[in-house]
């Protein structure tokens, strides 16, 4: 990549294997200072190794990777001075309160009573746990839980941050806050590796994306390169009932093109020329055929039809489901 | 690529190792402050040996001292040091399963602390319990005839026993899987090494190969220290090999508690 030379976040040929498992097959990760990559893939992909390893909680079996251009392997507690880790589950004290848990982070990075109670206390408030900073963490909920984990990662307002799926199982509401946190951080030149399963994530907060898969990266650009490589705009249709997809596909095809079906999905589509009013044809034509619409659009590629392209499948039904409605949300071009 | 040493805490003095400890021990204390049950083993458990050693054991037990409570609190004390000292794995083994080490890991602190933090924690675990057992065994006509220089030494001997313990405890807790396998094998280790043992009853009275193996038992050896620390005020022929045991046990389960601690963390 172009800025290799002043990636803060830097890894070549990572290898990792747990016993049978090859978790990661020679991973390359380069983030330039004040950049986020958000790293992609579903779940099993390696994302949690890959970090645990830039972040020294793991030991790599081949390649090397370094943070601050320090070596994780030789000098992690140098390393460890530089960063802030958000791990995929929550890293904390259940017993103690909100307050003490980040008290105690901040005592560890070594930081002066006066800073750490300063820092503690401007955390609790941006992070809207004001209220709850002196009730024990076991009575906090999912959303405050990931809100407090992240501000641990805060306390010495590290250079480097890295974030393992920072939103998985929250909440929309709590979602939309977390992005906007962190956002609202990386303003402030921090450089962020975050992971996640969410393509709408990635495509909202990185500048980069890293797309894993089986313990490889697949495919790295923006956003906008990645849709790019999928082709141009499609038109989509969602049908009612699966039996009709043939039905659905051959109409669809009569508009000319090749049609594609996503069966799980109750989606055909084609590519779109640019003519006019192909939307209308398409329904007119589907409903001449008695195929029974529930949506349809003109929508550009999004991440999940990149995932698709590069691995012939979807990332993981679940995320699917879980990411399909936003994903058109985002991405639709209103006919 | 092959296995590089890994230089742990870069700048790590003295201070930032003692204020990293530090930070461990107040977390575990504001542990027990939360969960009192937590000092279960150390208070409510060792009030009952001595009340059913002395009480039911009593009139029964022929010793070779002036009363089987003066015998048998000797045994009582390190019994209960022993199963403190190791139940520290368990409580280890807990932290492990929990996501606070990988944070822990994350941070620049002296990787070590968790360990030692745990390990001091249970030393002042382990000192409340001789203290409560001490009034509870004057309640009930233990008279430790040794005197203050001889209470000292025997509190000073069961400590660093207990804390040598904790490492083996910390050594296991690394290496067994699950808190509950650790508490099967301590349960299935400690119980036989302290019956055969001067605990509570004379050795002289077991047969002769298993008295061959309890007169040479560290547990015998310290608790045959502290009963004649205790009721003589002098540590006897078994004070030297009840410290040497120690430290050596220390010697070797320190490093090895934390080789087993990096290997299990790091994987
Ligand atoms: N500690 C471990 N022991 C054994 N297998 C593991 C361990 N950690 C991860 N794996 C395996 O490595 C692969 C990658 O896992 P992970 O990095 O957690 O993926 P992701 O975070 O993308 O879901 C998976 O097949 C997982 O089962
Ligand atoms: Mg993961």
């Amino acid at each position: 990549m172009t800025h290799s030379d002043t990636a803060v976040i830097r890894a070549r040929a990572l290898e990792k294997h747990f016993g049978e498992t090859h978790a990661l097959r020679g991973i390359d990760i380069d983030v330039p200072e004040g950049r986020i990559l958000a790293v992609l893939g579903p779940n099993g992909a390696g994302k949690t190794t890959a970090v645990r390893i830039l972040a020294t909680l793991t030991l790599a079996d081949g390649g090397e990777a370094t943070g601050a251009g320090v070596d994780v392997r030789t000098h992690p507690a140098e390393v460890r001075a530089r960063i802030g880790l958000t791990g995929q589950f929550a890293a904390l004290d259940e017993l103690l309160t909100g307050r003490e848990n980040l008290d105690m982070i901040g005592r560890l990075y070594h930081l002066p009573g006066s800073t750490v109670r300063r820092r503690v206390g401007e955390l609790l408030a941006r992070f809207d746990l004001e209220d709850a900073a002196d009730r024990p963490v076991k009575t906090y909920s999912g959303g405050m839980r990931r809100r407090l984990d992240l501000a641990g990662s805060l306390v010495a307002e590290p250079p480097i941050l890295f974030l393992d799926e920072p939103t998985t199982g929250l909440d929309p509401r709590s979602r939309l806050g977390m992005w906007q946190l962190i956002s609202e951080l990386v303003a402030g030149g921090t450089t962020l590796l975050l992971t996640t399963q969410y393509l709408e994530e990635a495509d909202r907060l990185a500048d980069q994306i890293a797309v894993m898969d089986h313990g490889q990266v697949i495919a790295r650009g923006t956003a906008d390169e990645l849709k790019a490589r999928v082709g141009g705009e499609r038109l989509v249709v969602t049908i009612a009932r699966s039996d009709q997809l043939d039905a659905a596909a051959r109409a669809i095809a009569s508009l000319g093109g090749e049609p594609q079906v996503d069966a799980p999905q109750r989606h055909v589509s084609i590519a779109v020329n640019g003519g006019d009013g192909i939307l209308t044809r398409a329904v007119r034509a589907l409903d001449a055929a008695g195929v029974a619409v529930d949506d349809a659009g003109v929508r550009r590629p999004t991440l999940d039809d990149v995932f698709l392209v590069l691995t012939g499948q979807h990332p993981d039904a679940d995320m699917q489901a879980a990411s399909s409605v936003d994903v058109r949300e985002l991405d639709e071009v209103p006919a | 690529m092959t296995a590089t040493t890994r230089r742990e805490p870069a700048a790590a003095g003295i201070g930032t190792w003692l204020s990293d400890a530090w930070q461990m021990v107040k977390r575990n204390l504001i542990h027990i402050r939360r969960t009192p049950e937590l000092l279960l083993d150390v208070t409510i458990s060792p009030i009952m040996f001595v009340l059913l050693f002395s009480l039911v054991f009593g009139g029964a037990i022929d010793v070779p001292r002036d009363s089987y409570i003066n015998f048998l609190m000797a045994g009582i004390f390190v019994q209960t040091i022993a199963f403190a000292g190791i139940y520290t794995g368990v409580l280890l083994a807990n932290d492990l399963k929990n996501g606070m080490i990988d944070r822990f890991r994350s941070l620049p602190m002296s990787q070590s602390s968790v360990l030692t933090g745990r390990t001091l924690t249970d030393l002042l675990r382990a000192t409340l319990a001789v203290a409560i057992m001490w009034l509870v065994g004057m309640a009930v006509g233990f008279r430790p005839s040794g005197g203050v220089l001889g209470g000292v030494g025997a509190v000073g001997l069961m400590l660093l026993f207990g804390f040598a313990l904790s490492w083996i405890g910390v050594a296991m807790g690394a290496l067994v899987r699950t808190p509950e396998a650790l508490q099967g094998i301590i349960f299935a280790a400690v119980f036989p090494l302290t019956f055969v043992s001067s605990a509570f009853v004379d050795t002289a009275t077991m047969p002769d190969w298993l008295e061959w193996f309890a007169n040479r038992q560290p547990m015998t050896l310290v608790i045959d220290a502290v009963r004649s620390l205790t009721l003589d005020g002098t540590g006897g022929p078994a004070a030297v090999p009840a410290i040497l045991w120690s430290v050596g046990i220390l010697a070797v389960c320190f490093p090895l508690g934390i080789w087993a601690f990096n290997r299990r963390t790091l994987q």
